[in-house]
């Protein structure tokens, strides 16, 4: 087996799990550091330079990072990672001369954004302090797309939404509301020197069962009603509700529900609870509000009386489910019929471009997805670029985002007469943490503490209006706690061959046994067999070294299991072993700079 | 922070042994000697050995004498019962301790200046006389805790860190415990921890004395150029002669081996140890022979590790001196001081 290539940018960025699975690659050691430092402007604008949106995303991210922490594998329960994106948001001064600025010119390129979401503003935040002129346009009377017109406001406040849109307009960004785009064609024809599509997933599924027609006005489409109920169109909902569906849209009917006045909601699933779509702390928080979740209903039928909504029919489904948690078979036990004022569907939303002609020189592939470059976003159309949930269907906005830096390149290069894969590489910037005797630059001692759990609003006081924050945010003392269970992943352990003369002294002193030293082996299955923890997650890389100058054995480091708390590098006679933090710089379009001839 | 500990961390899914303890529960205090010391690596391998053994640290008894080698007990099996005792006198306190309860598990850690200066005719006795113990001797040629003088285990040639050179020839521990009758004699290297694990492991099995030699350099004051108990050195001229595999009693010895290549020793509590020969002419169950070669490997200057020696028929002291299944504090008080008249008795019978 040939040793591990570390010069490889993405192997210490793959040690740091959450920034490897934040799409758009956070440095969350490196802010949660910040934070513990009391630097929460510093910790807001590290998180801004990949995000955009911390505020936001600090309160209704997906979170692909905690399920990736690696403190899941020690205690279960991951760093409460967005929760402390909220409090590097919630008490950062004033920041606005530390943002990119407007510039004094522009570069005379103009360039038009199509919908006012996080994929068309993460675009412009990028592109304008470079000169652009960008314009985005925005069919609604407000800005934010699905986080103005889909996320509730008890889950994400009006005020914290505009301050962070408006950082972005303050660049010089132009904002047409009220102005559809109803011809790709006509846009095309204004000469724009580049056409950014993030128009979303705007078409929620409807559900065509019997009766559907005759009880139209009592059943929603939840992201329509949604979009409705933000923009105080709807203010009220019957007292008796069924959510049909289970995913992320499906809790904020229910719980929008419960602020209209309905008494008794009931979401319903087709699949018990682990088939799920929703993430689980918006179940949670859900059910906290004595939302009821019905499992194994599959919808049948609206009932109707005297053409008005009065109920729906249910299968009542079974599952074999097998060994590794899957459905192989499914079968009807009976019926269930459950009296309700409405019904709101959030069973899948998808794109829509009615208002791209079939001649306009973009092609859709299969479902009428447009064909869009997954490393470039461009369309097939030179110049057209899409990204956020129009280019491949629903994600969420943290992928929203990363599309947008990425179409951000593409333009910026675009533009320049670039080539637009020649793309600047990620790289990684190492500098050892080591400050003396057992002194580090990092706080490398283990805390046991368990995860801080979210203070709510409590029940009684939350529903009286619509808008009423429910999570609390973290207090002092948990935030000072919170910070702690961060292992600090990307301070890197970096290993030097040459140095070692096999003491063992880092093998014995490891807390977890992730070291060994070995004779060379021929296959990385060989390595993990003789691991005290064979097992490990199949993204996790194990780490082996040159050959060891003595004896020609190797060092085995099973990065899985290591909590990177430096002591292997503390006992190190030789300092063959140093904790070096690791700054993994992605690249953005203000990055492309050297690039250009 | 001044100093630094070593947290223990329950992890998910951590391995355990048969008792539900992990490899943790067997680790003791942070060790304050210096960062790279060979007898890290010795303590860690008790860790392990007794982990594997799936052994309560509650049954263990570790004693030691004085040195950079005997503050270690302190690091590994927290649980365990032990003392530090006077430089040298170690297997004296052993002896004692082992005669009054012989149903612990008793493990002395000393080095080559507690045991082959000013203990050694404490640790010749306690051969001689089979008590059932485990000696770890951590070897590393200097006093390190005085900074570096040479030991009774230094080559003739050695350099100290500052220059001087070693005249005085060394005592080999395992050439004289196979001259006084030692049962198991065994040498290791800090730097194998499988083979050392083993050695313990079967060490810990035999009925009777067993001592494992350990070479663990001391990074601070004799791991330089022109030392013989260097890291490099040790590595350069370290021989494997015997692997023993240690064989509990619960499982059946499945390795296959050729015949001659292989031999199984059974041991007194149903398990065995497997001995393979990795030189083939070397015979670990003869006396003289081991230690023709011990000699002739002093000649090349040839580190001879592994199982070096063993005899399973000698009785240990404790069925040599008939001494009592149960220990002493759990027989009555009335029994072990039966009173005045007994004793006249006892004397009467003399006269």
């Amino acid at each position: 087996m040939k040793p591990t290539d570390t010069s490889n940018p993405d192997y210490f960025h793959k040690v740091v799990d959450c920034q490897w699975a934040c799409p758009a690659h956070t440095p969350v050691p490196a802010y949660i550091r910040l934070i513990a430092q009391g630097r929460y402007s510093d910790a807001y604008l590290l998180n801004r330079d990949s995000n955009v949106f911390p505020g936001i995303l600090g309160r209704v991210c997906d979170r692909p990072c905690e399920p990736a922490c690696r403190r899941t594998r020690v205690d279960g329960e991951p760093v409460a990672i967005c929760r402390l994106k909220r409090v590097a948001a919630d008490h950062r001064d004033d920041v606005t001369s530390r943002l990119p600025q407007k510039p004094d010119q522009t570069n005379g390129k103009r360039i038009a954004l199509i919908g006012a979401g996080p994929a068309s503003f993460t675009v412009a935040n990028d592109l304008a302090p470079l000169g652009y002129e960008c314009t985005i346009f925005e069919k609604l009377p407000e800005a934010g797309g699905l986080m103005r017109a889909n996320i509730p406001a008890f889950r994400l406040p009006e005020k914290v939404l505009n301050e962070e849109l408006q950082y972005i307009l303050d660049m010089g960004v132009e904002l047409k509301l009220n102005s559809p785009v109803s011809s790709m064609k006509a846009l095309l024809d204004e000469g724009w020197d580049a056409v950014f599509v993030g128009t979303g997933a705007p078409k929620g599924k409807d559900l065509h069962l019997p009766g559907r027609e005759e009880a139209d006005a009592n059943i929603h489409i939840g992201i329509d009603w949604l979009e409705s109920v933000a923009f105080e169109h709807i203010d009220s909902i019957g007292k008796n509700v069924l959510i049909i569906g289970v995913g992320n849209t499906a809790m904020d009917c229910c719980r929008t529900s419960l602020r209209l006045g309905a008494e008794n909601v009931k979401v319903m699933a087709r699949k018990p609870r682990n088939f799920f779509k929703a993430s689980e702390w918006e179940l949670e928080d859900a059910e906290e509000e004595n939302i009821q979740i019905v499992v194994n209903h599959s919808p049948k039928a609206f009932v109707t009386e005297h053409g008005k909504l009065v109920g729906m029919t249910f299968e009542l489904m079974e599952y074999d489910v097998d060994d590794k948690g899957e459905i192989t078979g499914q079968r009807i036990i009976g019926e269930e019929t459950l009296p309700c004022d409405d019904v709101i569907l959030a069973i899948g939303q998808e794109n829509a471009f009615p208002w791209i002609e079939k001649d306009a020189g973009i092609e859709f592939g299969k479902w009428d997805v447009p064909v869009v470059d997954e490393e470039t976003f461009e369309s097939t159309h030179e110049g057209v670029f899409f990204g956020g949930d129009s280019a491949f269907g629903p994600k969420n906005i943290i992928w929203a985002v990363e599309h947008g830096h990425q179409a951000a390149i593409s333009i910026h290069r675009h533009c320049q007469g670039l080539g637009l894969r020649d793309r600047a590489p990620r790289e990684v910037e190492l500098q050892s943490a080591k400050m003396g005797m057992f002194e580090w630059r990092y706080s490398n001692a283990y805390t046991a503490a368990e995860r801080r759990e979210m203070e709510h609003v409590a029940l009684v006081d939350r529903f009286q209006r619509l808008n009423i924050e429910v999570e609390l945010g973290f207090n002092a003392e948990q935030i000072a706690v919170e910070v702690q269970r961060c292992l600090n992943c990307d301070v890197q352990t970096v290993f030097e061959a040459p140095l070692c003369e096999e003491c063992d002294a880092c093998i014995d002193v490891c807390p977890v046994e992730c070291l060994s030293i070995t004779p060379v082996a021929d296959s990385e299955a060989e390595l993990r067999a003789s691991l005290s923890q064979p097992e490990a997650p199949e993204d996790q890389s194990l780490y082996v070294s040159n050959p060891l100058p003595l004896t020609g054995r190797v060092m085995i480091k099973d990065e899985n299991v290591c909590l990177h708390c430096g002591l292997c590098a503390e006992r190190c006679p030789t300092s063959a072993w140093d904790m070096k933090e690791g700054v993994i710089k992605i690249p953005h379009a203000d990055d492309q700079v050297e690039t250009v001839a | 922070m001044t100093s630094f500990v070593k947290p223990k961390i329950r992890r998910l899914n951590e391995p355990t042994n048969g008792l539900g303890k992990t490899r943790a529960d067997y680790d003791g205090a942070m060790s304050t000697l210096c960062a790279g010391c060979g007898h890290d690596s010795v303590t860690a391998a008790l860790a392990r050995a007794f982990y594997e053994l799936s052994t309560d640290p509650k049954d263990v008894v570790k004693v030691s004498g004085i040195g950079c080698s005997s503050k270690t007990t302190t690091y590994f099996l927290k649980d365990a019962h032990g003392a530090n005792t006077v430089h040298g006198r170690m297997p004296s306190f052993a002896t004692g301790a082992a005669a009054v309860n012989k149903n612990l598990t008793y493990v002395g850690v000393s080095g080559d200046g507690d045991s082959l200066s000013i203990g050694l005719g404490q640790m010749a006795h306690a051969i001689r006389r089979n008590v059932d113990m485990i000696y770890m001797l951590e070897n590393n040629g200097v006093y390190g805790l005085t900074k570096g003088q040479f030991s009774a285990s230094s080559d003739i040639g050695s350099k100290a860190k500052k220059g001087a050179t070693n005249m005085l020839p060394p005592i080999d521990p395992a050439i004289m415990a196979l001259s006084i009758g030692a049962t198991f004699v065994a040498r290791s290297f800090s730097g194998d921890k499988q083979q050392l694990v083993s050695l313990i492991k079967a060490g810990i099995a035999h009925r009777g004395f067993a001592l494992i030699d350990v070479i663990s350099p001391c990074v601070s004051f004799n791991d330089h150029k022109g030392s013989t108990k260097s890291y490099a050195h040790t590595y350069q001229y370290y021989h494997k002669a015997v692997h023993a595999d240690y064989v509990p009693p619960s499982e059946e010895i499945t390795a296959s081996y050729d015949e001659g290549e292989a031999m199984p020793v059974e041991l007194h509590d149903g398990g065995s140890i497997l001995l393979r020969k990795l030189d083939k002419d070397y015979d670990p169950t003869n006396r003289a022979s081991a230690m023709e070669k011990l000699m002739q490997s002093q000649q090349t200057q040839e580190i001879l590790t592994g199982l070096l020696y063993i005899d399973e028929s000698r009785p240990a002291m404790a069925e040599h001196k008939k001494l009592p299944e149960t220990p002493l504090h759990s027989i009555p008080y009335s029994k072990l001081n039966p009173g005045a008249d007994a004793l006249r008795k006892l004397q009467d019978e003399f006269r």
